[in-house]
């Protein structure tokens, strides 16, 4: 009973947590892509504008859900965006936001789901996200959406295999698919960025691609597509795309951070050990959070400095160098893993 | 023309230092100058000669100069502004004036800012100010009447006092406000 009670409310906090992250990023998005472009950026509702999320939720929730017409099938219309939206959310169960959280004599693992194929239950779910914006651009049975609803499940689906190779030699180096693993790991010996970089560059370039954000946001190209597969969605069920995308990017962040840069450790003590006290447990997850916050900055950072790719680019990227060349990867770890170390 | 493409180098066509290049300048821009101005607490600053709302200007005695010659209403182009000429109340002061706007009605949604009725105007009654936020509820709100037109007007400190002398001034006339008081009588009889 205690059991599911402490599960119950892990998982409202991770879930909680990770929303109101998710809101602020749309409006750090605002921020600064205005700051980068020598705006001022949202500053009115609240103190420097920081309830701005609020108003926008509110705003969203009010108004009118409009039914196009031309919808034929309104129930696969209406479950489009609870689709590209719930994937999203569960991934981020596999992910260790912490090592432990020692509270009144138990032992809290910082992980929802601390599953042995871990990274494998990201790919699974997180490949389902394609099928809400295939959908979306089905149902909406008008031109602009069908087109994004197209490329993108051209492109996600060529970035996944790059997205997988690519992380192939980082569980080869630390020899579990476990993230919890992967993270222990990194704190005991040293961040995978420095012996993967190769392999951090591609995943990162393919989780750009598989959140559908500049350079390749082919999917929902404003000028192109008038917002491809989300055209015809408004009030809710847009506010439910837009969320699942920055959720996203949280969960591609969080990847990014757990499988590269350390997860919840830091290279020096007390940081660098899962933690035994409350105190150090809660900074684990601060830390953690932290690096997520700044891999979300890098995404917006790219969206404002980057233009977009054009179609035939974007494949020959993903099929003619990311794919070969993860595969070159793969074998060179595992050449450098038999000759060096011997396992 | 043949435009000469430069020859990359295979470290240029991974496109990653322009993209590095590109990343340090946005990022560069973030703590520059902002350019926004923050409206409705800073206003623009105008140039001199500004063209804004039209609006009709009472003399330095308080009078209204508007004799509703209409020509300000035939020249303008968008047709925005309607009189009701008058004629001036029998043994009203200045009898030398002969004629009123009885209403004068410029409609702020039509005004293309022209300033063609300024420049018609024969008695420099109407003249454009430098009010460039004109808003409102309704349609009707903004059809600006003769009360509010003369209102945002005000009065003009100029030399022009046609109403007070029949023919030119005197000699040695002052030029700027003379206030006697009848003058204000004159204006509050409409």
């Amino acid at each position: 009973m205690n059991e599911i009670l402490i599960h119950l409310l892990k998982i409202a906090g991770v879930i909680g947590v990770m929303l109101t992250i998710v809101a602020y990023t749309v409006m750090l998005e605002r921020w600064v892509c205005a700051w980068m472009q020598d705006r001022i950026g949202p500053n009115r509702v609240g103190p420097f504008g920081l309830l701005q999320p609020l108003a926008d939720g509110v705003k969203f929730i009010f108004k009118e859900d409009v039914l196009p017409h031309h919808v034929r099938h309104k129930i696969y219309f209406t479950l489009a965006p609870a689709i590209t939206m719930v994937p999203a959310l569960i991934t981020i169960a596999v992910v260790p936001w912490g090592s432990y959280l020692p509270v009144f004599g138990r032992n809290i693992k910082g992980v929802l789901a601390d599953l042995d194929v871990g990274i494998l239950y990201v790919f699974a779910i997180a490949s389902l996200g394609v099928y809400g914006i295939v959908l979306a651009g089905w149902a909406s049975n008008s031109k602009y959406p069908f087109l994004g609803g197209i490329r993108s499940s051209a492109q996600m689906i060529s970035y996944e295999v790059c997205l997988g190779l690519s992380v192939v030699p980082v569980f080869m180096q630390v020899g579990a698919l476990n993230l919890s693993r992967v993270v222990e790991y990194q704190a005991t010996h040293t961040w995978l960025v420095l012996c993967q970089p190769l392999s951090f560059f591609i995943f990162m370039v393919s989780a750009f691609a598989e959140t559908n954000r500049t350079p390749f946001d082919l999917p929902e190209a404003e000028q192109e597509l008038v917002g491809g597969y989300h055209t015809e969605y408004s009030s809710m069920k847009f506010a439910m795309f837009f969320l699942g995308e920055y959720a996203n990017m949280f969960v591609a962040s969080a990847l990014m951070v757990t499988l590269f840069f350390g997860g919840w450790s830091l290279p020096f003590a007390p940081f660098n050990a899962p933690a035994v006290t409350l105190p150090v447990g809660l900074a684990h997850i601060g830390i953690f959070l932290a690096k997520v916050i700044f891999f979300l900055f890098v995404f917006i950072w790219v969206r404002w400095t980057i233009p977009r790719f054009r179609y035939d680019q974007l494949m020959a990227l993903g099929w003619k160098v990311f794919v070969p060349l993860t595969i070159v990867n793969i074998f060179f770890t595992g050449m450098v893993i038999m000759v060096f170390f011997n396992r | 023309m043949q435009v000469q493409r430069p020859q990359l180098n295979l470290w240029e066509r991974t496109y990653l230092p322009q993209i590095l290049k590109g990343m340090w300048l946005t990022l560069k821009h973030i703590p520059q100058r902002k350019f926004t101005r923050q409206y409705p607490e800073v206003k623009p600053v105008l140039f001199g000669d500004y063209r804004g709302a039209p609006t009709l200007v009472k003399d330095p005695d308080g009078r209204v100069k508007c004799v509703s010659c209409q020509l300000c209403e035939f020249v303008c182009p968008p047709k925005a502004i309607r009189i009701t000429p008058g004629f001036r109340a029998e043994g009203a002061p200045d009898e030398n004036v002969e004629k009123e706007p009885r209403e004068f009605e410029i409609d702020m949604l039509r005004c293309i800012y022209c300033g063609f009725c300024e420049e018609v105007c024969p008695e420099e009654a109407i003249y454009l100010q430098r009010d460039f936020a004109i808003s409102g509820y309704s349609r009707e709100e903004l059809k600006f009447n003769k009360q509010k037109l003369l209102e945002l007007g005000g009065v003009r400190e100029d030399s022009i006092w046609k109403w007070k002398y029949k023919g030119a001034p005197p000699p040695g006339t002052p030029i700027g406000p003379v206030r006697d008081g009848k003058g204000m009588e004159a204006s509050e009889h409409h």
